[in-house]
């Protein structure tokens, strides 16, 4: 049912109805201008084949059909139906008539941002934009009604809208959207709008259907990777496999001759690309292109050297920044009966989205377009504009939902941007470019390498009278977005999940705590990686509780509850996991059970793995999940999303690692870089247990859960504890 | 020009002999249901069916294809996207991205061809795709789904069950 703004032909991209010249500037009293009065201000005709724009969020065609605009990207995580749910509920209209598009980040920027960001990463989509599309709705809503009370010349307030139909309750007179949607996109939208309480909603907590099904069971589906455009040739790409490193040269004279072959081309001053007639032969012909590398200054870093920079910094005094301290640990370590210490690692992991990298570009000395699957159109805009050596206002992105974006599609445009550098050396031809595996292997932006050292402090009665967290290792912010870092260079990101308060705060009152950094960064690019630092942080802080909990002669349940009196939500879902898998019973013969509970993206997850180890070979037989994020929009797709985060986690703790030779990463496919398959899927059982009032995100908590409640399962199972990731290196029998 | 039977239809490919099938499908005959992901046949997202079993397209040249051999893509796996697995795969909304999903479906497809009514550990043996956003668990209530659709009408009950 969903409607892409994605086609082969340009016009078709161009949103209908949007009819806003570029510098045109919105008063912020005025956030949802109408077309028309966009039109008036710019003194342009309203075009007459569009639609109805009723407010910017809402389109309503003469047959009654809801179009309903998706600022945010689509990559599986399902925003784009629960998005919709939140317009369509204030809207008060027919949700078997709703369909979405992408507005352009072009259009964006020449509304005023007027959809806002379009940023999709950090498990915001819902939870950052939940109150401007709900006033999108109901701006449109309310435009709707008034148009009908004028054509029936009687008061709005006597007026009712339910299901798309607009009825004068004193008459009974009724009429539909879709009749008077034209003369609602001539009024001025209302000053203010009140949003429906949360009791009276009727379709957001409902499990709907997502509207992006269908395509996708059939190959209409056209990813980015798919598109085509008349005219367009093919693009593979190879850039120096070392970190740092640069093109020296290539000898094309061979490969120039070969099938389909139109062009060889450096990018940048690190990359060489061969376009062709199909990918197939563009890939043949870069695999038979000799090409020499400068190898640059990293072409002896090897795993090894990162790990002795990271054991440095886990007792060093230099570049270590604080994320929480309360109290005094030296204090409160003093007289200790016990003390407990324990180091962790966790490796570079690769996000191996399963559409490799990709974008279309088209560029003309006057205009700039590109196609992609991206998670921050703007980005992408951005990217594309200072490749194409354009203003932004002559270049634009089409959005194309995504196989997979993980966090490598958001920060990171080096693909438009070599698709566009690439579409530069032929004016006017449409260039797809698209990734092998392989070079989507050697140039990720990796989930960072962090090493923990935890050293915990336990009185005689077992209380835990201090903790000491000591991370080491590569900071995201530093190298992605300097600019964020704290005002002393701290990265608090690195902080996600220890931090004294917020959407990623610690679950536990310490009475005295200190969680610091030392920032280490090696020269491998790091990135936002589905979860963040909260998935080496968990493993961290959730293996090391059980370590206490086990010093301290205690179960972990019961440890972990003494230390969550200050937070209900945390020890909520951590108990109703707990209950529902029959934590204290038997969970079966060789069955052993472990826990994890996190806050972070604002909601409150837990899990509880039941697992065995039966000579040596591991096996995840079911897993308690809970979810508190507040307002749960959809249900269904919640569950979806908590089952997902079990294999994209547990993918990462079975066999998730990057390594580095020769400055280069070792692998290079799923042979050697594997996910989990359906076999090695445990059973999900999945507790949505909204408790209202705030909106928390969805798409990677759980992520964090999904180690640390296995590894803690392996030591209930095995009496070991593992302290280093991935579990393919490490023989449990 | 080789001669392909795909979807029923009889075509003719002009392409190197050494190309890969999947990219026949893709850019000769601009079929792009059938995805490329690893080129190693790990995968599974280039899965196609040959004379009714699930293959890898990507390992498959060109030039070891017989023009009688039927080739079924995700395009021609049936005319109304009404495939008891399609079926199933909308009632339990099971994709997340997709770009896996139509690999996937064919796998499923060709399983219960062989197997009508497969267990678990079926399931298990035969059904390797990887898909990283993680749908292995509606994947496989899928599949028992499209088992049940298969010997005729779903009852409702069923779909309550499958849904909940």
């Amino acid at each position: 049912m969903s409607r892409d703004t994605f086609n082969v032909s340009r016009r078709e991209f161009l949103i209908r109805g949007s009819t806003a010249g570029a510098g045109f500037a919105l008063g912020l009293h005025l956030p949802f201008l109408s077309r028309s009065a966009i039109a008036a201000e710019n003194g342009t005709a309203v075009a007459a084949a569009g639609a109805p724009e009723i407010g910017a969020w809402v389109v309503i065609e003469p047959d009654d059909t809801v179009v309903i605009r998706i600022a945010r990207s689509e990559m599986g995580q399902g925003t784009l139906t629960g998005l919709a749910q939140l317009v369509a509920e204030e809207l008060e209209c027919d949700w078997s008539k709703v369909t979405t598009e992408y507005p352009t980040p072009g259009q964006n920027l020449a509304r005023n941002r007027v959809w806002g960001s379009f940023s999709t990463g950090g498990s915001r989509g819902i939870r950052e934009s939940h109150l401007y599309v709900r006033k999108g709705g109901a701006v449109a809503r309310h435009m709707l009604i008034e148009a009908a009370a004028e054509i029936w010349n009687v008061p709005m307030a006597e007026c009712r809208a339910e299901n798309s139909v607009i009825t004068h309750v004193p008459t009974g007179n009724a009429t539909t959207y879709g009749k008077v949607a034209a003369a609602a996109a001539e009024l001025w939208p209302p000053e203010q709008v009140v949003l429906k309480d949360p009791k009276d909603w009727k379709l957001i907590g409902q499990p709907v259907k997502r509207l992006d099904t269908l395509d996708k069971l059939n190959g209409k589906q056209v990813f980015g990777a798919d598109l085509k455009l008349p005219g367009m040739l093919n693009a593979a790409i190879k850039a120096c496999p070392v970190f740092g490193g640069k093109l020296k040269s290539f000898d094309d004279a061979g490969v120039r001759k070969m099938p389909g072959v139109r062009a060889v081309v450096a990018v940048d001053d690190d990359a060489v690309a061969v376009v062709a007639d199909t990918w197939w032969q563009a890939n043949s012909a870069l695999a038979a292109l000799p090409v020499v590398w400068d190898k640059g200054p990293n072409a002896e870093l090897t795993s090894a050297a990162i790990d002795k920079m990271l054991d440095e910094g886990l007792s060093s005094d230099d570049q270590v920044y604080v994320g929480n301290a309360n109290g005094d640990i030296h204090k409160g370590m003093q007289g200790a009966a016990k003390t407990v210490e324990a180091v962790y690692t966790y490796p570079y992991q690769n996000h191996a989205t399963m559409e490799p990298m990709n974008a279309t570009a088209r560029w003309t000395r006057e205009r700039c377009e590109v196609w992609c699957p991206t998670q921050n159109g703007e980005a992408a805009l951005e990217a594309t504009a200072e490749a194409a050596g354009l203003p932004v206002a002559q270049c634009d992105v089409h959005k194309i939902h995504l196989g997979g974006g993980f966090g490598r599609r958001g920060a990171f445009h080096d693909f438009v941007k070599q698709a566009v550098a690439i579409a530069r050396r032929l004016p006017g031809t449409p260039v797809k470019l698209l990734w092998s595996r392989e070079e989507d292997m050697a140039h990720g932006h990796y989930h960072p390498v962090t090493k923990c050292r935890l050293t915990g402090s336990l009185d005689e009665n077992g209380e835990l009278t201090a903790l000491h967290v000591r991370i080491s290792g590569q900071s995201i912010l530093a190298s992605v977005l300097p600019h964020a870092l704290r005002a002393d260079g701290a990265d608090v990101v690195t902080f996600q999940g220890f931090l004294p308060e917020g959407d990623h705060a610690i679950s536990y009152s310490v009475p005295n705590l200190l969680v610091e950094h030392a920032m280490r960064n090696p020269p491998v690019p790091p990135g936002f990686w589905r979860g963040v630092n909260i998935n080496q942080n968990a493993v961290y802080m959730e293996c090391f509780v059980d370590e206490l909990a086990h010093a301290a002669g205690q179960d972990p349940l019961a440890f972990r509850r003494k230390l969550m009196a200050d937070h209900p939500k945390s020890l909520a879902v951590l108990n109703a996991v707990a209950e529902k898998a029959g934590w204290g019973k038997s969970a079966g013969p060789g069955i052993h059970r472990g826990l994890a509970v996190v806050k972070t993206f604002g909601s409150y997850v837990a899990a509880c793995a039941e697992v065995s180890v039966n000579k040596g070979a591991l096996r995840i037989h079911r897993i308690v999940a809970a979810t508190d994020p507040g307002y749960a929009v959809n249900p269904q797709q919640i569950e979806a999303q908590v089952e997902g985060s079990f294999v994209y986690g547990l993918s990462a703790l079975l066999y998730g690692e990057c390594t580095l030779e020769g400055g280069a990463v070792v692998q290079s496919n799923f042979h050697d870089y594997p996910s989990m398959l359906i076999k090695e899927m445990p059973k999900v059982e999945v507790i949505v247990m909204p408790s209202g009032g705030f909106w928390g995100g969805i798409g990677e908590p759980t992520i964090a859960v999904a180690a640390p409640a296995v590894l803690n399962g392996i030591f209930a199972a095995t009496q070991r504890r593992i302290r280093s990731v991935p579990l393919k290196h490490v023989k449990l029998g | 020009m080789a001669k392909l039977t795909i979807n029923g239809k009889v075509l003719e490919v002009d392409a190197d002999g050494s190309t890969p099938l999947l990219w026949v499908l893709r850019e000769q005959l601009g079929m792009t249901g059938t995805k490329y992901s690893c080129g190693i046949g790990l995968c599974g997202a280039c899965t196609v069916h040959i004379d009714g079993k699930a293959v890898r397209s990507c390992v498959v040249p060109l030039a070891g294809l017989e023009p009688e051999q039927d080739i079924v893509t995700i395009e021609g796996l049936s005319a109304h996207n009404d495939h008891p697995v399609q079926q199933a795969w909308s009632e339990l909304d099971v994709p997340q991205c997709g770009y896996c999903q139509p690999g996937m479906i064919m796998a499923a497809a060709a399983l219960l061809k062989q197997n009508p009514a497969p267990s678990d550990a079926d399931i298990d043996r035969h059904i390797t795709n990887i898909c990283r956003c993680g749908t292995y668990n509606r994947v496989r209530r899928g599949i028992h789904l499209a088992a049940r659709l298969h010997d005729g009408p779903a009852q409702a009950s069923d779909r309550v069950e499958e849904s909940s």
